[in-house]
């Protein structure tokens, strides 16, 4: 190993990424109010009244954000679980089971706003439409990472299965997307679709960006905040853990 | 600017219901996700430094022990 | 290979005598699908159309049930483990325990599921359509199973949770299974269905005991 390199590994041990974690939070805590003043500012004062739906539409702001979310966080925890797997570090299974909540919680307001925004537009609570009903699933896989993490006492046990359970999960999902989508276009009893979204002004656009950043941003920190007490819960009787300044105080 | 009013702000065009449950209960699960994670790592150091303390109880109380054995 | 069929043929020795669990979930199946006209009403023309829907859901169900006898016995007396140990790739093992699985849980559903198909008063075509949608699922499903039932090894509570865990996956198999009967009986033909089925399967084949088998490995440390 050149000298050069920089050596990851360093950082992959819980000792050396607590306190890392500790100086980033805050960071990630100032960019998620950066990113996300200013998409609310768009959202609310900036993007034009749609012609269609009326006010009603500003829901997409946080609903394609937080769709967006749900998504991407379950494709991280993938990728931490494999990283997990391929070179055995205990941080990675942290960090997948620091942002499982966070992301069952965006799939649950994916679900939640997706409601609210179709009971006035479409005149029900629930659109069997490809995208709600493959986010449900997508909650469904939350709802199991959980529940079995939870359910296993040994901390690397529950690491590892989860871990294969998320890189099952994330292997099924565009299969479960693909056949959703059919099975909702061989019904089109339902021809409306959440998908089908106003035509987008500049600012609609620059809005909902702004919010999937700040959503983004928001993940981030509360992962770092949740690892952080994860690495105390798990590390409890180190050394290294009894000399921290929180824990002597 | 698209409002009149805060009023009209408020109103939404009909739509306050949806848009403010939505923006609402968005606001609010974040927060008490934070809350949440608050409470964990207080409880964890909580019972750390309880840990400790107990420890640091025993090490003085065996150390008496052996001291007073020492002067007998 | 030997030790590929010496682990089928072991199974299925031990489903033998214990034939009241095989049976107990074909029961299942039954009165599930027997349960859903109770609960809607029994027009010809209503039943007809959501027959495909109920028997494939009522078959998903009935093969989760059996799941977990997949490795929970060899778990508890340690035959599990010296699978683990031999020489015999684990894999293989766990792929014969699928099939044997499969032979005893999945294949009587094929069989069963035209006979009460006649219940909700679809066509021998359709019926053919079911035992063949079947036929292509049950494998996937014994597959797909045998990973939730690896990972949920040895947790109390863990029928229940294996369910949360596998049910979500099946979403795929269900849609193709059940869409390919209805599109068969709206005339649109089976054959597309029937063919991303067929493919679930090839893919499940290879990647699933792979799966299980790092999951087992899991549950055994």
């Amino acid at each position: 190993m050149s000298n050069r390199l920089i050596n990851w590994f360093k950082f992959a041990s819980p000792q050396s990424f607590y306190p890392i974690a500790g100086k980033m939070l805050p960071w990630f805590a100032a960019l998620t109010v950066a990113f996300g003043l200013p998409a609310l500012w768009l959202g609310f004062f900036v993007a034009p009244t749609d012609a269609v739906q009326g006010e009603g539409y500003r829901i997409i702001f946080i609903h394609v954000a937080a769709s967006w979310m749900s998504m991407f966080i379950y494709c991280i925890m993938a990728f931490w679980a494999a990283v997990g797997i391929v070179y055995n570090t205990r941080l990675s299974g942290m960090m997948t089971a620091a942002l499982a909540p966070t992301g069952a919680l965006f799939a649950f307001l994916s679900l939640w706003t997706g409601a609210l925004w179709g009971k006035p537009m479409w005149g029900t609570w629930w659109v069997w439409d490809a995208r709600l009903t493959s986010e449900l699933i997508l909650f469904f896989l939350y709802l199991g990472y959980i529940a079995l993490t939870s359910a296993l006492d040994d901390a690397r046990r529950a690491d590892r299965a989860g871990g294969i359970l998320a890189l099952v999960g994330v292997v099924n999902v565009p299969i479960i997307y693909f056949s959703v989508k059919w099975w909702n276009t061989l019904h089109q009893g339902a021809s409306v679709s959440l998908a089908k979204s106003p035509s987008m002004a500049h600012t609609m656009l620059w809005g909902m960006l702004l919010m999937a950043l700040c959503c983004w941003m928001y993940t981030i920190a509360v992962a770092l905040y949740r690892v952080r007490a994860i690495i105390l819960e798990r590390e409890r009787h180190t050394t290294w853990v009894s000399e921290l300044p929180e824990v002597k105080a | 600017m698209n409002w009149g009013s805060p009023s009209e702000f408020f109103a939404m065009g009909g739509y306050a219901l949806y848009v403010w449950g939505s923006f609402g209960v968005t606001a609010a699960c974040l927060i008490a996700e934070v809350l949440l994670i608050r409470k964990r790592r207080h409880d964890i150091l909580t019972s750390l430094r309880r840990e400790l303390a107990a420890d640091r109880a025993a090490d003085r109380a065996a150390h008496k022990a052996t001291h007073r054995m020492d002067y007998q | 290979m030997s030790a590929f069929l010496a682990i089928v043929r072991r199974d299925l020795l031990l489903a033998a005598r214990r034939k009241s669990e095989v049976f107990t979930a074909l029961f299942f199946f039954m009165i599930v699908v027997s349960l859903f006209p109770l609960g809607i009403g029994p027009e010809a023309d209503m039943l007809r159309k959501i027959a495909p829907g109920i028997l494939w859901v009522a078959a998903l169900l009935s093969a989760m049930l059996s799941l977990n006898r997949m490795f929970a016995a060899d778990h508890q007396d340690g035959t599990l483990e010296q699978m683990a140990l031999s020489p015999t790739p684990l894999a293989l093992l766990v792929a014969g325990k699928v099939l044997a699985h499969w032979l005893v849980s999945g294949l009587p559903l094929v069989f069963l599921a035209p006979v009460l198909g006649i219940q909700f008063d679809l066509s021998a075509r359709a019926l053919l359509v079911l035992m063949i949608s079947l036929l292509l699922g049950t494998p996937l499903l014994s597959l797909i199973g045998a990973i939730g039932a690896a990972l949920t090894l040895g947790v109390r509570g863990g029928g229940v949770l294996l369910s949360l865990l596998v049910l979500p996956l099946y979403v795929p198999a269900l849609i193709f299974g059940a869409g390919a009967v209805e599109a068969d009986i709206s005339g649109l033909g089976a054959s597309g269905h029937l063919a991303l089925l067929g493919a679930q399967l090839a893919l499940a084949l290879f990647f699933a005991p792979w799966a299980a088998t790092a999951a087992l490995r899991i549950a055994l440390e």
